[in-house]
């Protein structure tokens, strides 16, 4: 289980409409529709996870994210979810919106770009970071728009999307240490590399 | 005429692997028989018009559970029939036309599920159709010759079909089917079940289909069946009777709606602009490969099939429409059905020259398929199944656009549904292809957990 998606399902609420951006083989709807009773759709682009995510019973519909989500109406869900596929799309900020058009309330989850490992790579080593959160080399990576959390927090000011919650975490599968969580409390932008966001076009939900 | 169900080229594509060789047989269901079955109850169509009683020609592989859980329907194309699997005999080279998709271990299971297809009425193949004895023709005393139906046999519908076979499940004792799965019209026949018995499937497979036919599409049906029509030979459908058959006609139908099934590129990767005696000979002989393969298809399917059939087949894809139970002016608030309304109005009473740019104005367009939307919505809302919908990438007769329609209605009436859009090369044929993607999802769908709490309609969301 996934520390972001273990944190995911505590932001929503039993049998809510979730849409699943990027679902990849389906285990955080699966896991949501068990827990939480949650209906709803993922959108996936990659062939074998989309027939991986249908042989578990999900309802999975095959679109690129780039292509936006014209085909979905005001507000037909309570909950759209985007684990780890905002930096990989090319207008994130027009996609955050229409997000938050379709639904009342969004959970991203990313991996943050200033995290001190990606510093010391970039910083010291003078090379593009390749880490757990970011395996990839920057020639074939699909990661085009990396950001940080204060990036991130920049960018829904300038839209008044609202921080409903924050959740910054290190990536493992343990999850981190007591003494690693009350540290990435302190500095999240620089010792957390995966945070958790949940936003809203309103105030409060 | 009740021929043998032959392969036709969009039923069987030449070039697959598909088992042809007795070799093969062991992975298929084998040596299969179909049956007739009678039903003796008068069948009001949606012409208006009723049959008295009919024959349904049906093929079944794999076993039926104690609980009668395990059934799959499957719905078939226009040139198709009951024989989607196995073989007549043990010298038999012809699978049935869809032995890649439906055996032991194959995407529809055998040794898992009971598999049943049903010759739909209207065709060739043994059901009751224009080849069969009007019963009206039968004389008492004796008198004269009984008569087939010909072109009197009343035009069908893609719902009139589906209530033959919710009648042919009733017999069956199937009182939910497992799934219902077709490719092209075998697709509208899932969709329609989906509509009009929501108790009565669990799962709708919608393969390279579409939730009606568009101007384009019918236009190529219209052409087939003036072919048809405007052959000497087809005196007024009575060709039977007076001894001749618009085999021309017939392979000229054939011939337009062939091209329609395949895609530019693998015409061109097939032919080319190759010649069949490698220079010109300035004639109007065959001389490019590619006419002499379209003849070829032509001629043997004229020697497989019924021009009437044909024609009426053509028509139950024309008139298919999901929607006509559920007009979509209804949910229209008044201002926009006024709208609606003065705007045919005005377009009657438009110069031509105008009519064609609002035609393709794209307010008209916009506003048209937010109406399409709004119709299927309607259709959809009270389904009760779970969907798979795949297209394929070049499909150009029904293309991936027009899957999503389907899609689109179904998420947003908060339905269960999965869509796959698949990159083949093979055009609308590639249903027909086993291509291992589809296949397996087409699998991993039929044999999913049932997501129960997905199952459950939150109600119109948008």
């Amino acid at each position: 289980m996934r520390m972001d998606h273990q944190l995911a399902e505590r932001w929503i609420a039993p049998h809510s409409h979730v849409l699943d951006l990027g679902c990849g083989n389906g285990d955080l709807l699966a896991h949501l529709q068990k827990k939480r009773s949650v209906t709803g759709y993922g959108l996936e682009i990659d062939e074998d996870k989309i027939n991986d995510a249908i042989s578990k019973g999900l309802s999975i519909v095959e679109q690129d994210l780039n292509d936006g989500l014209a085909r979905f109406a005001d507000n037909s869900f309570d909950t759209v979810v985007m684990a780890r596929a905002l930096q990989a799309v090319k207008a994130p900020d027009v996609l955050l919106l229409d997000m938050l058009r379709v639904a009342r309330e969004a959970v991203i989850t990313f991996p943050n770009f200033a995290h001190w490992q990606n510093r010391i790579h970039l910083g010291f080593k003078g090379l593009m970071p390749v880490s757990e959160a970011l395996p990839y080399e920057w020639y074939d990576t699909p990661n085009i728009h990396l950001c940080t959390f204060k990036d991130f927090e920049q960018l829904c000011a300038k839209h008044d999307i609202h921080i409903l919650s924050r959740f910054a975490v290190s990536d493992s599968d343990k999850g981190p240490s007591p003494l690693m969580s009350t540290l990435i409390r302190q500095a999240p932008n620089l010792l957390a590399d995966v945070a958790i966001y949940r936003v809203s076009k309103q105030k409060s939900v | 005429m009740n021929a043998r169900p032959d392969n036709t080229s969009d039923q069987l594509p030449k070039d697959t692997s598909n088992s042809t060789g007795s070799a093969d047989k062991a992975g298929s269901v084998g040596v299969v028989t179909p049956e007739k079955i009678h039903f003796a109850e008068p069948l009001t169509l949606e012409c208006n018009r009723t049959l008295q009683s009919f024959d349904l020609m049906v093929e079944t592989y794999g076993t039926l559970n104690d609980d009668k859980s395990n059934a799959i329907l499957i719905c078939h194309a226009l040139s198709g029939s009951h024989h989607a699997a196995g073989y007549y005999s043990v010298d038999d080279k012809k699978a049935g036309w869809w032995d890649n998709m439906i055996g032991p271990n194959k995407a529809i299971d055998t040794n898992q599920f009971f598999v049943v297809c049903v010759n739909n009425i209207g065709s060739c193949f043994g059901s009751t159709g224009p080849t069969t004895i009007n019963p009206d023709t039968i004389d008492q005393t004796g008198d004269s010759e009984p008569q087939v139906y010909g072109p009197d046999f009343p035009l069908i519908t893609i719902k009139d079909w589906v209530k033959t076979q919710a009648m042919l499940s009733d017999r069956l004792g199937i009182d939910v089917w497992h799934a219902i799965v077709g490719g092209s019209m075998g697709g509208m026949q899932a969709l329609q079940w989906s509509v009009d018995y929501p108790n009565r499937l669990k799962r709708c497979v919608v393969i390279a289909s579409t939730p009606k036919l568009s101007a384009q599409n019918i236009a190529f049906n219209e052409v087939a069946r003036q072919s048809i029509l405007s052959d000497p030979d087809f005196n007024d459908g009575h060709y039977i009777q007076a001894g001749t058959y618009p085999r021309r006609g017939l392979i000229l139908a054939r011939m337009v709606g062939h091209i329609t099934y395949l895609t530019e590129d693998a015409m061109k990767a097939k032919f080319g602009r190759d010649l069949k005696s490698g220079k010109f000979m300035y004639g109007y002989d065959v001389e490019f490969q590619v006419e002499s393969y379209l003849r070829y298809q032509g001629e043997r399917f004229s020697k497989n099939f019924d021009a009437n059939t044909y024609l009426l087949m053509t028509k139950a894809l024309d008139y298919f429409d999901p929607t006509r139970d559920y007009p979509s002016i209804q949910l229209l608030d008044s201002a926009a059905a006024v709208q609606l309304e003065d705007s045919i109005a005005a377009s009657i009473n438009t110069p031509k020259s105008t009519l064609e740019d609002n035609l393709v104005s794209q307010d008209d367009s916009e506003s048209g398929n937010h109406q399409e939307l709004t119709a299927l919505k309607s259709a959809f809302a009270h389904t009760k199944c779970q969907y798979l919908v795949v297209s394929f990438t070049t499909d150009w007769r029904f293309a991936p656009e027009r899957s999503q329609e389907i899609v689109n209605a179904l998420m947003a009436t908060g339905k269960p549904v999965s869509y796959i859009d698949v990159d083949a090369p093979h055009g609308h044929d590639s249903f027909l292809f086993d291509i291992p993607r589809y296949m397996g999802a087409v699998k991993g769908f039929l044999t999913a957990p049932f997501m129960t709490s997905n199952s459950i309609t939150k109600g119109e969301r948008s």
